[in-house]
Parts: structure tokens; C-alpha cells; sequence
């Protein structure tokens, strides 16, 4: 007898070591459910990150815009026309963009503001020819906004006057290499020659197709926006915050503010209903889970209703009674959650084995995080001893007169 | 003189509803005094086992006094009616009724246990002690079910005694024991009466037991219907199996 241990610890864990069987029984039972909540979780919480970092790979967190412009009539009111036709949108300079941006960089949600100067144009090489996105960009900042320098395919993040970076599926259309040059005509018709100096690949194969890098000072020139830029791309400490931040600036400043949240709606629609529905399926086995510790228990007081009357017997009150039944229903619960854990970890390695790309790379990173485990233990222990609170009673309530009899 | 250790006045137990209720005890008076080893006899059905419980503070009485060791009890809550139970009544039962989860001398020292809260030293000292003189101080460390009979209610005894009760009720302590057995374990609980002055309520169907108590109370339909000594108490050494009536 540990001589640390209160009396209605030393009795609960007796109990359950005496019903050897039994005990193992449920803990198992317990454990394969928090296995399952836990896997669960870490899978979707990989799942989803994965989702998110790969559709904002290629994505600011928040995308500032130049507001409309719109047309008013001259006249208002009686007699006047009523039909004003919407304008059509031009690709315009943010104003005082300069400003705006060392003031953005002075907000401490804000992990980085990238000025952009973007626009369509076509690129020509030899007889291919491609509607392309132009991007004008200051590389160090848009770096830190979208990580086009760590998804390099080939070559070098260098746009440097006549210098451009493009797509790996661009690439392939024009035939062209690193060190090749194309032809980037704008709108207006400003054209410029320039050197492939890299290929990227941000994994979305529309992106890769399309967008053309340039430095800012060419792009300028080629979108006929000179000094000027058209977007300001955003990124977030947070990224849950977008939204929030996003509408912020959009009542500071007057710009159109488009966070990732609205731009992808339904994709995190889904995200969502996926979690949602995970929250569920989780509520469930911790609920089926509960009933078995609560039937388990329910066996076990009757079975030892004997033994409880001679301890009430013996001056143990109720409460001692009901505390030796909740520990009991604890244990199992926190050791449950233990070898859940394990369990976990263990199918976690499986999958990792298992789920990889073509080229043998995991196909997304998860592991089982140390808080996660410490929810499960904690969560499971008081799932426990919540089922417990039923047998608990009994067990209290128990006559002895009636228990040492029968 | 001290107070007794047992007074009861008018004690009544009813059951079941209005309608439906019947009476098993019509009215006990009893006074048990310090050091006191009675029998308590009749046939089945009379209200043995229920003026027991009511006694050990297990049943509330319908109607009546019941003062313990000088405790009034009618007053008291479960909590302390539990404590009052715990800390001046011991009870030796038919069946042994250990726990078989416990080594003896963990069985011996639980209620201690129960009414210290935690584990000390001591505690099992006492029950080393209390085994020794039950005879199994080599039976310390094993488990409750793996001892005889006779042991395991050699061992209720010595755990009946942890807390030094005033009053020892023992429901048919030798009810189950074969006639060897039942002489050790009934010399036993003599020699404790004797040694340490604890008063002893034993409920038996063995007339030559009750023979070896200082008093016999008779009990029939929930009434006393005889309360007298025996030739124990008049200080003759009780003759084996044969004691004469003294009426």
C-alpha cells in the first residue's frame, strides 16, 4: 500500500486491478476510441493546413485594389435619366500607394506589404504565343507575401531590368528555357524583351501557366502605369484574421480590400463543414465511449455491493463511497487515453508509410502534437469520471443492511 | 457509573407503507454495560438481524431511543451516524465479509484507513498487533480469499477491534465454521472481552455458546421475552455443551 495515496485511491485502484479482465476490457475500449478521435484530429488539422498552404501558396492573404470607379449622372431627379450604364474598370494606380504602404508596415498584424503592379499582356516566342498575367514586383517584399523563391523549378528569383521569371507550364508552351528570351507585349502596346532568368512552380497549374514575373520598374513601363501600382498584396501573422483585417483597411483607406477568406468562399465553406461535421462524428465516440465506462461501472458496483456495504459497514460515508466510483471511472479514462495516444502515434507512422506522393515524399506532414495528446488524456478523464457519476450514485446510495445481506 | 455502552428505550422498527405496514420490533429496552458479553438468541424471523442493524447504526429505528457509548443518535446525519458506526462499533459477520482485494493486514487496518483518509505506519503496527493476537501474525501479507474459514474470521475479529470499539456486534460469528473452528473463534472473542473490557452483542442459534456468554437476551416476535444470566456470569466455569438452565 502506497502510503502517499488517499484511502479512495488505494480502493479504486484495487478494484480495478482485481477486475483484471474487465478493466483491461474497457481500457482497450476507451483506448480505441481516443486512437480514433486522435488520429482523427491530427489527420484533418494535416489535412487542412495542407489545403490552405497550397491555395495560398500562390495567394496573398489580402489583396488591396484601387476602388471602382463609378459613374454618376450630372442631373438627379424628376425627368432626368434613369439609366446609367456602368462604367468599365481600367487598370488604374492605387493613389499615394507609397504612404499607404510604410503605413500598412507599421500594423502589427501585418507580416508583410508587397506592392504590385499587375496587369495582362501577352508573351511571344517564336510562333507561341500566350495571354499572360504580368507581375511587377519588388522580390524581397512579395517574397515574404507569396514564397515564389522557394518553389524555384529551375534558375534563379531574378528580375533585374530584361529580366523575367515565369512558369513551368509557360515554359513548356513557349518552348522556352532558363536563359532564353521572350517578347512581353502589354496593352497599350509596349513590348520589352526579356531573359528567363527562373522557372517556378506553385503547384497550381493555372498559376504556373500564367503569371509572368518582372521587377516592378518593368512592369510599370509595360502596363503603362508608371510610378504607380495597381494591387498591394498582403501577408497576415494570422490568417484567420484576414477578414477582419481586410475590412479594416477597407474603412481606412477606401480601397477594396479582398482577404483570402471571401476570394476562396467556398473553399472555406468547406473547410468548414468538414470540421463541423468531424466535430461530430468526435462528439459520438466520446459519447459511446462514456456509456461503456458508465456499463462497465454499473457491473461492477453490483458485483461488489458486498464489499461496499462492509466498508460503509466499517465508517466509509457516502461521499468516500461516490469518490472511490468517479476515480475508478477517471483511471479509466486517463489510461484509456494513454494507450490511445499510442495507438495513435502508431497509425499516424502507418499512414506516413503509406500515403506518399509519386516521388516518394510524404504526401502531407502530420504527427501527433503534444497538446493534442494532453487534450485527449484530459478530455478522456473527465469523460470518465462523467460516466462514472450514475454508478457512482448507486454505489453511495447503496443500502449496507441490504448489501451485506444479499 | 459510566454511562452504558447500549441503551435502548422503546425501540421500534416498522416497514412498508401505511397501508401495508407491519411491525417487527414492539418495543425493545435494553441497557448493555461496559464489559459486557451477551447473547442475543430466538428463533428466525423474530427481529435478531434487525435490532442488530439498528443497533450498528446500518437502519434507522421508527420510534424509540437509541444512545451509543453515551450518543444520543437521533439527531444525527448519515455523515455522522457513519463516523459514530466507525469509530465505537465493530461488527464480526456470518460470512467473514473481508474484501478479498486486500491483504489481511490491509483488511485489519481499513478502518483505520477509512477514518484517517490516508495510509500510515502505525496503522499497520496496530494490525500486525491485533493479527498477532488473532494467531495468523504470519499470515500477514496474503490475501484475504486464500486464507480458511476460520481464519478469515479470525481476521474480521482483529479488524472489528482496529479502532478499540466500545461494543463488538458479531451477527452468528461461528455460523459457518465447523465445531473446532467455533470453539477458537468464540474462546477468541471471550479472551478480547476479558483482556481489553470490550462489551460483545453476539447473535447466535447455538445454544451451547450462549451458554458461554454472561447473559442471555431471548427475543421472540420483536419483543423480549427473557433477559437473565448465566452460570458464567455467577462465576462458575461453564461446562462444556452442558450448561443448565438457570430460570
Amino acid at each position: 500500500m502506497k502510503s502517499w495515496m488517499p484511502f479512495e485511491w488505494i480502493a479504486a485502484l484495487r478494484f480495478l486491478q482485481e477486475g483484471r479482465m474487465q478493466s483491461l476490457l474497457i481500457i482497450v475500449g476507451v483506448g480505441v476510441g481516443v486512437a480514433v478521435i486522435v488520429f482523427m484530429s491530427a489527420l484533418l488539422s494535416g489535412l487542412q493546413a495542407n489545403l490552405v498552404r497550397r491555395t495560398l501558396s500562390s495567394q496573398a492573404h489580402i489583396v488591396l485594389l484601387p476602388a471602382e470607379e463609378v459613374a454618376r449622372p450630372q442631373v438627379a431627379g424628376e425627368g432626368a435619366l434613369n439609366r446609367v450604364q456602368k462604367q468599365a474598370q481600367r487598370l488604374r494606380s492605387i493613389d499615394q500607394w507609397q504612404q499607404l504602404r510604410a503605413r500598412l508596415e507599421g500594423w502589427p498584424e501585418i507580416a508583410a506589404v508587397s506592392p504590385v503592379a499587375s496587369g495582362p499582356a501577352f508573351a511571344v516566342r517564336g510562333d507561341a504565343s500566350k495571354a499572360v498575367t504580368l507581375l511587377g514586383i519588388e522580390p524581397a517584399g512579395y517574397n515574404r507575401v507569396v514564397d515564389l523563391a522557394g518553389r524555384l523549378a529551375a534558375g534563379a528569383l531574378r528580375v533585374g531590368a530584361g529580366e523575367t521569371v515565369i512558369g513551368i507550364e509557360l515554359a513548356k508552351d513557349l518552348g522556352a528555357e532558363v536563359g532564353d528570351k521572350l517578347r512581353l507585349t502589354g496593352a497599350e502596346g509596349q513590348a520589352e524583351t526579356l531573359t528567363v532568368t527562373g522557372l517556378f512552380d506553385l503547384g497550381n497549374k493555372g498559376v504556373n501557366a500564367r503569371n509572368v514575373y518582372v521587377g516592378l520598374r518593368t512592369g510599370q513601363t509595360l502596363l503603362d502605369l508608371v510610378g504607380g501600382v495597381s494591387n498591394i498584396d498582403l501577408a497576415l501573422h494570422d490568417l484567420d484574421e484576414a477578414e477582419d483585417v481586410a475590412q479594416r483597411i477597407a474603412a481606412e483607406s477606401g480601397l477594396i480590400a479582398d482577404s483570402w477568406i471571401r476570394t476562396n468562399a467556398q473553399f472555406v465553406t468547406a473547410l468548414t463543414s468538414q470540421r463541423v461535421s468531424s466535430d461530430v462524428i468526435r462528439f459520438f465516440i466520446a459519447l459511446s465511449v462514456s456509456f461503456g465506462i458508465a456499463s462497465v461501472l454499473v457491473v461492477s458496483v453490483v458485483q461488489r455491493s458486498k464489499e461496499i456495504g462492509i466498508l460503509r459497514a466499517m465508517g466509509a460515508t457516502q461521499a468516500q463511497m461516490r469518490r472511490i466510483f468517479l476515480l475508478q471511472g477517471g483511471i479509466v479514462g486517463f489510461l484509456g487515453s494513454l494507450l490511445g495516444s499510442a495507438l495513435a502515434w502508431s497509425f499516424l507512422m502507418l499512414w506516413r508509410m503509406l500515403a506518399r506522393n509519386p516521388d516518394g515524399t510524404p504526401l502531407f506532414d502530420i504527427g501527433v502534437e503534444p497538446a493534442l495528446v494532453a487534450i485527449a488524456a484530459g478530455g478522456a478523464s473527465v469523460v470518465g469520471i462523467l460516466a462514472a457519476l450514475l454508478p457512482a450514485r448507486r454505489a453511495a446510495r447503496l443500502d449496507p443492511v441490504v448489501a451485506i445481506r444479499g | 457509573m459510566a454511562d452504558p455502552v447500549l441503551h435502548l428505550e422503546g425501540l421500534r422498527k416498522r416497514y412498508g407503507s401505511a397501508d401495508t405496514e407491519y411491525e417487527v420490533l414492539h418495543g425493545i429496552d435494553l441497557r448493555l454495560e461496559r464489559g459486557e458479553f451477551a447473547a442475543l438468541i430466538g428463533p428466525s424471523g423474530s427481529g435478531k438481524s434487525t435490532l442488530l442493524n439498528l443497533i450498528g447504526l446500518l437502519d434507522r429505528p421508527s420510534a424509540g431511543r437509541l444512545v451509543i457509548d453515551g450518543a444520543e443518535t437521533a439527531t444525527l446525519d448519515d455523515t455522522a451516524l457513519t463516523r459514530l458506526r466507525g469509530e465505537r462499533i465493530g461488527f464480526v459477520f456470518q460470512h467473514h465479509h473481508l474484501i478479498p482485494a486486500f491483504s489481511a493486514e490491509e483488511n485489519v487496518a481499513m478502518p483505520l484507513l477509512i477514518a484517517r483518509g490516508r495510509p500510515d505506519a502505525a496503522m499497520f503496527e496496530r494490525a500486525g498487533e491485533l493479527l498477532g493476537r488473532v494467531g495468523l501474525a504470519d499470515r500477514r501479507r496474503q490475501l484475504a480469499n486464500r486464507l480458511s474459514g476460520g481464519q478469515q474470521q479470525r481476521v474480521a475479529i482483529a479488524r472489528a477491534l482496529a479502532m478499540s470499539p466500545a461494543l463488538v456486534l458479531a451477527d452468528e460469528p461461528t455460523g459457518n465454521l465447523d465445531t473446532h473452528s467455533a470453539d477458537e473463534v468464540f474462546a477468541l472473542l471471550r479472551e478480547v472481552n476479558r483482556q481489553l473490557g470490550t462489551s460483545f452483542l453476539i447473535v447466535t442459534h447455538d445454544p451451547r455458546l450462549a451458554h458461554r456468554c454472561d447473559r442471555i437476551i431471548e427475543l421472540v416476535d420483536g419483543r423480549i421475552v427473557s433477559d437473565r444470566p448465566t452460570e458464567v456470569a455467577a462465576g462458575r466455569s461453564p461446562v462444556e455443551g452442558s450448561a443448565e438452565e438457570t430460570e
